[in-house]
C-alpha cells in the first residue's frame, strides 16, 4: 500500500468517524508538512509580509498560525475587494502580501482585477479555498464556483488548482516569483483534495 | 418636520479649492490616492505630484489603497480623497481602518450628497447617512466635520501630526476641473517612483 500523503483526503475517512473537521485533525499547527505550514513557510521564504483575509473555515489554521507568526501582518477584511486594495497599496508602498479567500468571496472582485490589479500590473497573490465540488450541499456555493475559472481566464489571470501536498511548494514558491517577476496577479485554488475542505452531513 | 441634516451646519465649499488648499500643506512628500472620478480630476489639476495615485476604476477602494500604502510605510503619511458615493459602496472600510488604527492615515471625504459625475442622482448621505457619525462608529474618532475653509486647514494639520482621521467636506456639485491621464501602469509606476520604491 502506497504510503499516504498528507493530503486532506487521503486522512478523512479517521478523523470523520471522530467528528472532528479534517483540516483540523490530520493538520495539527505544529505539523511542517501540513499544507497551511508549508503556504506558511513559502510565503515566508518569498518576503510575503501582509496577509489579508476574509475568512472560511478551511483557512482556520492557516489564519491561526499567521497571527501567532510575528513575522506576518495578518488581519480580517469586511470584503474580499477591500483586501484586494489594501494589498495592492502594499505593495506600491513596497511590501509584498497575499489575500485569502473563499470561493464565494472570489464572486465578489472581479471588478477590482479588471479595474485595478491586472490593468495596473500589480503581482496580487490570491489564495482561495475551493467549495462548490465534491460533494457540495449549497447549490450557491456550486454555481458561484462556476463563475471563477471563467472570469480568471477571461483576465488571463494565472490559476493553479492546488491538489497534491507534493506539488504545494513547488507551484506557491516557482508562482509567486513569476507574479513578481512578470508585474501580473496569480491565483491559488487550493482544492479539497489539498485541505480537505468542508464536511457535510451526509 | 423634516430630518435634521446629516452635515450639520457645515458650509458648502469647492472641492478644487479645497484640494489645492490641502497639497499646498503636504510638504513631507505625503503619499495621496485619489478616489475614481472627481476626487482624482481635482487632484490631479491641483497639482501633479510624484506621490499621487490616481484611481481610474475600482470604486471604493481609495481608503483600502491608502490603508495598504500606510502599513507599507509607516513613516509616511497617506491622505485618501474619496467621494460620498464611493465610500458609501465599502463603508466596511472604515471598520477595518478603526481596527488597524494607523497614525499615518487622513481620510478626506467630499460629499456633495449626489453620484455627480453619472447626472446627479441622490447619495444615502445627501439625506440621511451622516458619514462623520459613521466614521465614529467605526472606531476613528478623530472624524469631523470642516465647518469652513479655515476649519479644513486646522483639521488638516491636525490629522498629519497623527492619526488615523477622517474629514468630511460639504461640498458644491460642481464638476472636477481636470482629467487625468489614463494609462495605468505609467500611474501606478509614477506613484512607485514617487515612493521610493523599486519594482
Amino acid at each position: 500500500m502506497q504510503t499516504p500523503i498528507y493530503g486532506g483526503a487521503r486522512l478523512e475517512i479517521g478523523a470523520r468517524a471522530r467528528n472532528i473537521p479534517p483540516q483540523f485533525e490530520a493538520f495539527p499547527l505544529s505539523d511542517p508538512k501540513s499544507w497551511h505550514a508549508i503556504i506558511q513557510a513559502t510565503l515566508k521564504a518569498n518576503a510575503v509580509k501582509l496577509v489579508t483575509y476574509v475568512p472560511d473555515r478551511v483557512f482556520t489554521p492557516l489564519i491561526k498560525s499567521l497571527h501567532a507568526d510575528g513575522d506576518f501582518i495578518t488581519f480580517p477584511c469586511t470584503r474580499e475587494e477591500e483586501a484586494v486594495g489594501i494589498n495592492t497599496g502594499a505593495w506600491m508602498g513596497g511590501m509584498r502580501s497575499a489575500v485569502l479567500m473563499q470561493t464565494s468571496g472570489f464572486g465578489t472582485v472581479p471588478n477590482a482585477l479588471a479595474s485595478l490589479v491586472v490593468p495596473s500590473q500589480i503581482p496580487l497573490i490570491m489564495f482561495v479555498s475551493e467549495r462548490g465540488v465534491f460533494g457540495e450541499f449549497n447549490l450557491g456555493q456550486a454555481m458561484v464556483c462556476r463563475t471563477m475559472r471563467p472570469v480568471l481566464d477571461s483576465l488571463a489571470v494565472v490559476n493553479h488548482a492546488v491538489t497534491r501536498l507534493d506539488e504545494l511548494e513547488f507551484i506557491v514558491d516557482r508562482s509567486i516569483k513569476q507574479a513578481v517577476a512578470t508585474q501580473a496577479p496569480v491565483c491559488f485554488i487550493l482544492s479539497p483534495l489539498l485541505t480537505g475542505g468542508k464536511v457535510f452531513a451526509a | 418636520m423634516s430630518a435634521p441634516s446629516p452635515h450639520h451646519n457645515a458650509k458648502v465649499m469647492n472641492r478644487f479649492e479645497l484640494t489645492k488648499r490641502l497639497v499646498g500643506k503636504l510638504t513631507h512628500g505625503e503619499a495621496v490616492i485619489g478616489g475614481i472620478g472627481n476626487a482624482n480630476f481635482d487632484l490631479w489639476a491641483a497639482e501633479q505630484r510624484p506621490q499621487n495615485f490616481y484611481m481610474l476604476g475600482s470604486m471604493g477602494l481609495a481608503i483600502p489603497i491608502a490603508l495598504g500604502v500606510a502599513i507599507a510605510q509607516p513613516k509616511r503619511h497617506v491622505v485618501a480623497l474619496e467621494g460620498d458615493g464611493s465610500l458609501l459602496m465599502q463603508l466596511g472600510c472604515l471598520g477595518t481602518v478603526g481596527m488597524r488604527a494607523p497614525h499615518n492615515l487622513t481620510i478626506v471625504v467630499w460629499d456633495n450628497g449626489i453620484y455627480q459625475i453619472t447626472g446627479g442622482q441622490p447619495t444615502a448621505s445627501g439625506s440621511t447617512v451622516d458619514l462623520v457619525a459613521v466614521a465614529r462608529g467605526s472606531g476613528i474618532a478623530n472624524s469631523a466635520w470642516a465647518a469652513d475653509e479655515e476649519d479644513f486647514d486646522r483639521l488638516v494639520a491636525k490629522a498629519l501630526g497623527g492619526g488615523p482621521s477622517l474629514i468630511a467636506v460639504r461640498i458644491d456639485d460642481k464638476p472636477g476641473v481636470g482629467t487625468t491621464d489614463r494609462d495605468p501602469v505609467r500611474i501606478r509606476a509614477a506613484f512607485m517612483a514617487g515612493l521610493g520604491v523599486k519594482r
